[in-house]
């Protein structure tokens, strides 16, 4: 292990074991109990829709823009913003899907899986548009990056995100975000889609002993 | 699971599954234009090999780069195995170094699971004697679900040959039983395994009688070195039975395909234009081997928990 892994692990430890990262699925703590309902679906799709116009505005059309999910629900949600882009301009963008678990900095410190399969079309020169469900820490996003980097070129990366839930630990900021939402470290954001999850909503989650701990 | 040193360290059907499609997300990455990952960055992983081996070695030595991990390669003709030194001297010697995988083939069973009991270092069975070759059953299996998959329940599969002497089938008969295959063991009754009790499996010695019935026929290598014991009368009558000869694969039906773990003797187990058809699974079987063996070293040295 490197140093530098190792502060990191260090850092983690300090932080508190159970603090999520917003990588994967983790399951919620036994006593987790529900704060707010964020979004509703009805909220979801209006967020959405915003992102998917404020995407074409920004970039003058959508006909070079590549929208990439972050899998799980990146993925799903980028779909979705595609599908809408195609509902108002005439074409549709190009899609793909990103799996990071190859690319991130805490292998070795804690379990990290493939979800799945990897298909990005031809990047170089387009304008990528990375899609996640939630920004947390950066890390994931930071990632991406470097996953990007090796399957081609782009001509600028944008960051889209249905929460920003704050806490970042790199210097990243998205691009497009659906709801700015004020977390603790303590707290878990979850993201739920009909096609992972069932149903579509955004939800706040924590736990009560932990809240005194809150920094 | 801390090493691979037989199909069981899987843990049955589930997690022989989970290995499959796990592997799938490297198999994307090796049909990438640049099929290198970070994501083993910093770990080392040295092949002990104290048999002769060409796919095996070079599959796994190609899977640890691109993973980005370090290889060391011990090849006993030119170590200080020429000078005398023990297999516990040489692995005591590899672990001082500081690795973190040990992949070994032995001409002993029970070899690897020796050097597991000596290092820290996770140890992969590349294989040992006789006795198994649990990373040649997984891209068997591998390669076999992306044809007939995504189930093989039900899959009917011969394996031919000298089954006696070998550790592929071993390892096979253990991985494809667990998947739901039926299996059938074709070949000289003087080499097939003194006893098979407890093998999940169908024994015969006419092959042209199954042939029709089965989806694959898997042939294994004859091993020449071994005609000296007299197990067989000669190669000649042996191809004539055993062997798949092109004639012989048209009594099959269309769709059954072949599989050879290599290396191959054309025109004695299988015909050269068998092995270059259509139905061949051969290269493929190759192509599959970095990938399955990419998830193995994932699974070992980066996933960070069971894969299961």
């Amino acid at each position: 292990m490197s140093p530098q892994q190792a502060g990191e692990r260090d850092a983690r430890e300090s932080r508190g074991s159970v603090v999520p990262d917003g990588f994967g699925d983790d399951p919620l703590p036994s006593d987790a109990v529900l704060r707010t309902h964020v979004f509703d679906a009805a909220d979801l799709r209006r967020a959405l829709t915003r992102i998917a116009h404020e995407i074409v505005e920004r970039n003058h059309g959508a006909d070079d823009v590549v929208l990439v999910g972050m899998y799980t629900r990146g993925v799903a949600l980028a779909e979705r913003i595609a599908a809408a882009i195609g509902s108002f301009e005439s074409v549709e963008p190009a899609l793909g899907a990103l799996d990071v678990a190859f690319y991130r900095d805490d292998i070795g410190l804690r379990p990290v899986a493939p979800l799945g399969p990897t298909e990005v079309p031809d990047i170089s020169g387009k304008v990528v548009v990375l899609v996640d469900d939630v920004l947390f820490t950066g890390r994931t996003a930071r990632a991406a990056l470097d996953a990007l980097h090796e399957l081609g070129r782009p001509r600028a990366v944008q960051l889209a995100v249905l929460v920003d839930r704050g806490h970042r630990e790199l210097p990243l900021r998205a691009d497009y975000v659906g709801k700015n939402l004020p977390t603790r470290t303590s707290e878990d954001v979850r993201v739920r889609l009909a096609e992972v999850d069932g149903d579509d909503g955004v939800d706040l989650w924590g736990t009560p002993e932990r809240e005194d701990e809150r920094r | 699971m801390k090493h691979l040193l037989s199909i069981d360290d899987l843990g049955g059907r589930a997690g022989i599954e989970a290995m499959l499609d796990l592997t799938d997300s490297f198999l994307e990455v090796q049909q990438r234009d640049i099929p290198k990952v970070p994501a083993l960055r910093g770990k080392t992983v040295v092949s002990l090999f104290y048999e002769d081996s060409t796919r095996t070695r070079l599959s796994f030595e190609t899977a640890a780069k691109r993973l980005s991990a370090d290889t060391m390669t011990f090849s006993v003709a030119t170590s200080s195995v020429k000078k005398g030194e023990s297999l516990l001297d040489t692995v005591q010697t590899i672990d001082a170094m500081g690795v973190d995988a040990i992949v070994v083939r032995h001409g002993a069973a029970g070899a690897p699971h020796r050097v597991a009991s000596w290092s820290s270092a996770r140890v992969i069975n590349a294989g040992d004697g006789c006795h198994e070759h649990p990373t040649q059953a997984l891209l068997d299996a591998f390669t076999l679900r992306r044809h007939r998959g995504p189930s093989l329940d039900g899959c009917r599969i011969a394996i031919v040959g000298d089954i006696r002497h070998s550790r592929v089938a071993r390892s096979d008969v253990m991985a494809f039983h667990a998947l739901g295959c039926e299996l059938t063991l074709v070949g000289p009754p003087t080499l097939m395994p003194e006893r098979l009790d407890g093998w999940p499996v169908a024994v015969t010695s006419d092959l042209d009688e199954i042939l029709p019935d089965v989806d694959v026929v898997y042939l294994l290598r004859i091993q020449r070195e071994r005609i000296g014991q007299a197990l067989f009368p000669s190669l000649r009558e042996y191809s004539a039975r055993w062997g798949l000869s092109a004639e012989r694969a048209a009594r099959s039906k269309p769709d059954t395909l072949v599989m050879h773990p290599g290396p191959m003797n054309r025109g004695i187990e299988i015909a050269g234009e068998v092995a270059d058809s259509a139905r061949s699974l051969v290269t493929e079987q190759v192509a599959n081997g970095v990938a399955v063996r990419m998830a193995v070293l994932w699974s070992l040295l980066g996933s960070g928990g069971p894969i299961v």
